[in-house]
């Protein structure tokens, strides 16, 4: 129920409803328009026709009372009767105390006159017949009553028959325009869900996509290719960045190579106390080959030219794993390393990867924790109802110094050292891989206060 | 051993081919991929160290072309490529292992060492022997001299892959990746933790250590005998 619920309201919430909405509305009002004007110029003048009739006829017949007296009146009235075979036309003319003097109808209708003195009413025919009948009420001079007919039996019949064709029209024009709207925004809404498919994957990495151009020349051709121009463009930039910085840090890492194995090589013959400098210049060279190296892997992964390798993954596992390997490391420091995680925290992702993330995330915290302290490791899977696949989250809370809130983002910046750990080993580089390995998988980095320490959360959707 | 080198950089090929003179070793040079795979061919090699991007044809093919007509002479692929993403895409072609551009020398040498190794004649070992250090496969026990040496399961994996390449130089990225099967640089040298603990387990309290160090490479697991 709760879930029907959910979907409806996200029905309800598409543009596609409501432009839908919005033709059906359009649609309505100008078919109810063009409905009034057709009502007005037919029925509507048959209408207004009858009454002028009844009018004209009602004053007529004063006029003959006035100036021929009640004689008269009562002659033409019978006149009138007598020349109108089809009984359509009624008239009454009564006393003071509604007495007939003349006419086709026995008594005065029970019926109260509207403001304008129109009456309407059932009456009965001669052959036994009841019709509609519609008539004006006129007080002559000296009291006496005239009422003026007529049956409109079949200006009700064309009323009613107009009215069905109304409903009908009414109920086709309501499914044609539901049609037409869901057509009409599905062909729209269509190509801008095949852009929104299109940019997605070009958001998450595939910078070789490009939107679709039907070649109509319609404004989404135009908008397709301003965009492709754009990504055209971005995407020569990114290359071209990509390219320099491969150039730059394999043009040195190539020299820097070779000036390491010279001096291994040279190493290998020294007397002892050259030797173990010379060893010590290999070390550092190494360090700077393996900044250059993660620099390097931080590039791939951000510009999404990491061809990763993404199957289906268990984080306990990989935790458990990275866990193992850096026991030993906690424990010589004096840093109780715990992990407590929930079985089976399956995730799609490039297990190397989300590996040195761990491992990373793990290694600063063992770094900034002193001794006595716990670095806690947890796997957990978040808000899978069923429904919608959750995430997973990794923690690692360490009981270090912790950093200041302000400093959330700068931490993730390539070579972002505080000042508190500059005294530490490390590149600075290991946060913004953790980053870009977040990133690429969807993911995301988060910071908290553990009270005291650092609590870093990588969060992955599932 | 004799190796073929094929590699079109020039300095890089030099410093390949003495360096592997000097470890006493036959070389044989290339410098396209055309040329390689010819002599590749025709001649009788234990090892060939191919660079992936060759002029002519590339590096891949030619390994490609040498399993095709079934010669299993052991490749080991040189990509300037890096990363662990293009290796795979190297060892799905038949390369039997694969070293990023630039590499340092001993990590070639440890390399090449361990895959002339994996490609000797082996009977179906069961135990493993170094100086009085004895490793029972079946059993999964370990013994020095009269003294049996309890070992974690993931110290027994490490000591075995250092015992199956007894005598040779394992780098640090070897372990990672054969003992922990993760391809990563770690940030510290986790990897000395584990080795100076199965030091303590395995060297402690006997005359003779077996575990050495090796500056600037890695480790190494040697009787007196058999250090070179």
């Amino acid at each position: 129920m709760r879930r029907l619920r959910q979907r409806l309201g996200a029905m309800l919430r598409t543009t596609t409803f409501h432009l839908t909405l919005s033709y059906i509305a359009l649609f309505g009002i100008s078919v109810s328009l063009l409905t009034l004007f057709f009502y007005w110029s037919t029925i509507g003048l048959v209408v207004r026709e009858t009454d002028a009739t009844l009018k004209s006829e009602i004053t007529g017949l004063a006029e003959q009372y006035l100036e021929h007296g009640l004689d008269r009146l009562v002659q033409v009235i019978a006149h009138r009767i007598r020349n109108d075979p089809s009984g359509d036309m009624l008239y009454l003319f009564t006393t003071r105390d509604n007495r007939p003097l003349a006419g086709n109808l026995a008594t005065f209708p029970p019926a109260t006159p509207d403001e304008e003195g129109w009456i309407e009413f059932v009456h009965r025919r001669a052959d036994g017949r009841q019709v509609p009948a519609r008539a004006r009420v006129y007080l002559l001079r000296d009291g006496l009553h005239l009422l003026v007919g007529r049956n409109i039996g079949q200006l009700r019949q064309l009323k009613q028959t107009f009215n069905r064709a109304l409903l009908i029209g009414g109920g086709l024009t309501f499914v044609l325009a539901a049609a037409g709207g869901l057509l009409m925004s599905g062909r729209v809404l269509n190509r801008i869900s095949a852009f929104t498919r299109t940019t997605s994957e070009i958001v998450a990495g595939r910078l070789d996509r490009r939107l679709d151009e039907h070649g109509g020349g319609d404004e989404f051709d135009l908008l397709a290719g301003h965009l492709n121009v754009m990504l055209d463009r971005l995407e020569a930039l990114l290359e071209s960045v990509r390219h320099v910085s491969d150039n730059i840090a394999h043009d040195l890492r190539t020299p820097l190579t070779r000036l390491r194995n010279r001096i291994e090589l040279a190493a290998r013959d020294a007397p002892d106390e050259l030797r173990s400098e010379l060893e010590a210049s290999v070390a550092e060279a190494d360090a700077l080959l393996a900044t250059f190296t993660a620099l390097l892997r931080i590039a791939r992964i951000e510009s999404g030219s990491y061809d990763a390798h993404f199957e289906s993954v268990d984080l306990a596992r990989i935790v458990d794993d990275a866990l193992d390997l850096y026991q030993g490391l906690a424990q010589e420091r004096g840093v109780v390393l715990a992990a407590d995680s929930d079985p089976a925290c399956s995730v799609t992702g490039d297990r190397n990867l989300l590996f040195q993330a761990i491992a990373n995330l793990i290694d600063n915290a063992l770094k900034h924790t002193a001794a006595g302290s716990t670095v806690m490791v947890t796997a957990h899977r978040e808000g899978d109802d069923g429904a919608a696949p959750g995430t997973v989250r990794v923690t690692v809370a360490d009981g270090g110094p912790g950093i200041p809130a302000e400093e959330y983002t700068r931490v993730t910046q390539r070579f972002a050292r505080l000042d508190q750990s500059r005294s530490l080993p490390g590149s600075g580089l290991g946060l913004s891989l953790v980053k870009a390995v977040a990133e690429r998988h969807r993911g995301t980095l988060e910071f908290a206060d553990n009270a005291p320490g650092l609590r870093v959360s990588l969060r992955l959707p599932a | 051993m004799h190796i073929l080198v094929v590699e079109d950089d020039r300095d890089t090929r030099e410093f390949v081919r003495s360096g592997l003179v000097q470890a006493g070793h036959t070389v044989d040079v290339a410098d396209n991929g055309r040329d390689g795979l010819l002599v590749a061919s025709t001649g009788s090699f234990d090892l060939i160290v191919l660079d992936r991007m060759l002029p002519e044809v590339d590096g891949l093919t030619v390994v490609r072309t040498l399993r095709a007509s079934d010669n299993r002479v052991p490749v080991l692929i040189l990509s300037a490529l890096g990363e662990v993403d293009q290796r795979v895409a190297g060892l799905r072609a038949g390369g039997d292992d694969y070293l990023v551009k630039p590499f340092a020398f001993s990590e070639l040498e440890a390399r090449i060492e361990a895959l002339a190794r994996r490609t000797a004649p082996e009977g179906p070992a069961t135990l493993l022997r170094v100086g009085d250090l004895e490793m029972d496969l079946m059993t999964r026990s370990v013994q020095r001299g009269e003294t049996a040496i309890d070992l974690q399961p993931r110290e027994f994996a490490l000591l075995e892959y250092l015992m199956r390449h007894a005598g040779q130089v394992v780098t640090r990225t070897m372990l990672l990746e054969h003992v922990w099967d993760y391809h990563f640089d770690p940030q510290t040298n986790v990897i000395d933790v584990h080795i100076s603990r199965l030091r303590a387990k395995i060297d402690k309290g006997f005359d003779e250590p077996l575990l050495h160090t090796v500056r600037g490479a890695g480790y190494k697991i040697a009787a007196g005998s058999e250090q070179v």
